[in-house]
């Protein structure tokens, strides 16, 4: 076992990039559940944003129509549920379910042909003198924009949310909806922006594995990321920053499983690979036990339905 | 203007046809989806539907007709347990993985003994390693109040792990040549889970599947505990007035719900499978939970939805034969199948009114 190569700006760097995809996510489902929904579809609309991406950035050579894309089919694809759950009042928890089945499964119908290439590589922050700066340079200034982009939008979730009247309206709406739905605020229309906005960004994160951070298609690649995401959402109980905090831990954690995979450490590499998943469990069991807190953090109408009767 | 009036009960007719039109509704939608891919609609849903039952080569098709609807059911009954009773048991492929393993090791210690216990206790060991493996998101949920439905869904990725583990480790066969996975259960017939009637694809998961849907139908409507999943799904507060235990609801359904996919593992691995290798789930732990769906949680309808949905996979490596259309469109069809049944069910809990609403 050779730990000396073991470098800590690596491991920051890393830690940034393997983040960034559920970053995306896991702060797209934080504005739908925010709305008061409960979108489990995430695994599948990442999926999905990953092979539409993947084809748009193979196709026209250029990754930023590529991360377009994703975030539009994303979107679309999470209408699908919007669709379901809030005029045909459809049970969100098989409904969430049946997107991600379908997500994998149309993404794998899609990218058939897709296997084996390599799309075009996505830009890194090149500033003349900061990105050559020692320990400070790899570590603020030298990845791609979409790192920065992901960083950028939790600091926008948490202001719209906190400081805005669009964002107090769509706290409203999940807290409780009858109440807003009696202010005359659009309830179905507030969520439906409100998933849409998260399909686009799990879409993104899903594209940014196919892209930058694997980079390439096969199918099912995304192995979990859309439900880790998930669970950070709790984990940050409702909390933009906290994301972002959780986030960071588990492209730690990833990094860490790899970083130790390729030293060679005597622990099989099976159970190296299931720590991150393990480390999910055991982050949400620690913030799920206080049972009062863990109830007080839930907006208070997520996953319950809305039918207007008048 | 369109309104949607509120059934003071759920329709019973429109209960039933539900699927039968999300059925249609997917056919239609699904030949679109073939047309898109440059094949032949009309011809692809004839294949997936018809030929495996009523076309040239039924004979070679039929039997695997059980083959497929047998863990698929056996899934499905335990998960709609769960359910009906608002308990998210999504893990079922790891259940399913973990009861394959439990049950494979037992029969892989006895090896080469040709005891007749040896399969029976397989089969107990099987239950076991499912029940136990869907124990960790039960007891996590009602002692830690933890999510059930992320905890086991992280627990299929981790058991997919330990597969990999056991099929290059523990439980490889050391006469393998060093390749992957286990010995060959079905080859040794002490532990093999044989075609009972040859020519129809009858195994012994099979006749469990068929075990199963009777004792669920059983305790849904003549069993307190059937009443009590029934009471806390649709009013969790009349059920707690009613003495319901949640918790212990939870540990209940969690663990059959488990065990089931367990003995589904087990079966599959003795069988049809045959041996422990890195690639051995196939993905009935998720197909399963269309099937719930489908058969509206109803044990009769789960053994119908089971045997369209295994009618679905065949049809499909028919369709991938024949047209070359890809095995990933049967996945989209059968995603695409559970959509439209859930779009449909609005037709059961409310009445579709024209008109403005009279002030």
């Amino acid at each position: 076992m050779d730990l000396s190569s073991f470098d800590p700006v690596v491991l920051i760097t890393t830690m940034m990039i393997a983040a960034t995809p559920i970053l995306l996510a896991a702060l797209g489902e934080l504005v739908a559940e925010k709305a008061g929904v409960l979108n489990l579809g995430v695994e599948g609309m990442m999926i999905f944003g990953a092979i539409c991406g993947f084809m748009i950035a193979v196709n026209t050579g250029s990754p930023f129509l590529g991360f377009v894309a994703a975030a539009v089919g994303g979107a679309v694809l999470s209408l699908l549920f919007g669709l379901l759950t809030q005029y045909l009042l459809s049970n969100q928890v098989a409904t969430g379910l049946a997107l991600t089945l379908f997500g994998l499964g149309l993404s794998a119908l899609l990218g058939q042909s897709y296997a084996g290439i390599k799309p075009p590589s996505t830009e890194k922050l090149d500033l003349p003198v900061l990105s050559d700066l020692p320990v400070v340079g790899p570590i603020l200034f030298s990845h791609d924009l979409m790192v920065y982009f992901a960083i950028a939008l939790v600091a926008g979730v948490w202001a719209v949310l906190k400081y805005t009247r669009a964002g107090l309206i769509l706290r409203a709406v999940g807290e409780n909806h009858d109440a807003a739905h009696a202010l005359g605020y659009k309830v179905v229309r507030i969520r439906l922006l409100a998933i849409m906005f998260g399909g686009a960004c799990a879409g993104l994160g899903g594209a940014y594995l196919s892209l930058v951070r694997v980079p390439q298609w096969t199918e099912g690649m995304t192995a979990g990321a859309g439900w880790i995401a998930l669970a950070i959402v709790v984990f940050a109980s409702w909390k933009p920053w906290r994301v972002l905090l959780g986030a960071w831990l588990f492209g730690g954690v990833t990094f860490l499983q790899l970083y130790l995979q390729a030293a060679g450490v005597s622990i099989p590499v099976e159970y190296l690979s299931m720590s991150p998943y393990v480390i999910t469990i055991v982050v949400l069991v620690i913030m799920s036990a206080d049972k009062n807190k863990a109830a007080m953090n839930a907006p208070a109408s997520l996953g319950k339905q809305f039918h207007a009767t008048h | 203007m369109i309104r949607l009036e509120k059934r003071a009960t759920p329709s019973k007719q429109w209960s039933l046809a539900a699927p039968l039109l999300a059925v249609l509704l997917t056919m239609i939608a699904g030949g679109f989806m073939f047309a898109a891919l440059g094949k032949d609609p009309v011809e692809a849903i004839r294949l997936i539907f018809w030929d495996p039952i009523l076309g040239e080569f039924a004979d070679y098709f039929r039997p695997q007709l059980l083959v497929k609807a047998g863990p698929l059911i056996l899934i499905a009954i335990g998960l709609s347990l769960g359910f009906r009773a608002g308990i998210w048991n999504i893990g079922a492929e790891g259940q399913y993985i973990m009861g394959a393993i439990f049950g494979a090791a037992v029969g892989l210690a006895f090896y080469p003994a040709e005891l007749w216990i040896i399969f029976p206790l397989m089969v107990i060991a099987g239950a076991v390693g499912g029940t136990l493996w869907a124990m960790i998101p039960a007891i996590l949920k009602t002692k830690f109040n933890t999510n059930e439905i992320l905890t086991s869904l992280m627990l299929v990725y981790i058991a997919q792990e330990i597969l990999k583990s056991m099929a290059n480790g523990l439980l490889k066969n050391p006469e393998g040549h060093g390749f992957p996975g286990s010995r060959n259960l079905a080859h040794y017939s002490a532990s093999s889970n044989p075609e009972l009637i040859a020519g129809t694809g009858m195994h012994w998961g099979v006749v469990a599947a068929f075990i199963a849907v009777i004792a669920a139908y059983i305790l849904l409507s003549r069993h307190i505990l059937g009443f009590q999943i029934r009471l806390t799904g649709e009013s969790p507060r009349a059920a707690r007035f009613a003495s319901v235990r949640p918790n212990l609801l939870i540990v209940i359904c969690m663990g059959l719900s488990g065990g089931l996919a367990g003995l589904a593992g087990l079966f599959e691995v003795t069988g049809p499978a045959g041996q422990i290798t890195d690639k051995f789930n196939v993905g009935y732990g998720f197909t399963a939970i269309i099937v719930a769906f489908l058969g509206r949680l109803n044990p009769i309808g789960i053994l119908l939805a089971g045997l369209l949905m295994a009618l679905t996979y065949i049809g499909g490596e028919m369709a991938q034969l024949q047209l070359s259309i890809p095995a990933a469109a049967i996945q989209a069809f059968q995603g695409m199948l559970l959509f439209f049944l859930l779009a449909m069910d609005v037709l059961t809990n409310f009445r579709i009114r024209f008109g403005r609403e009279a002030a």
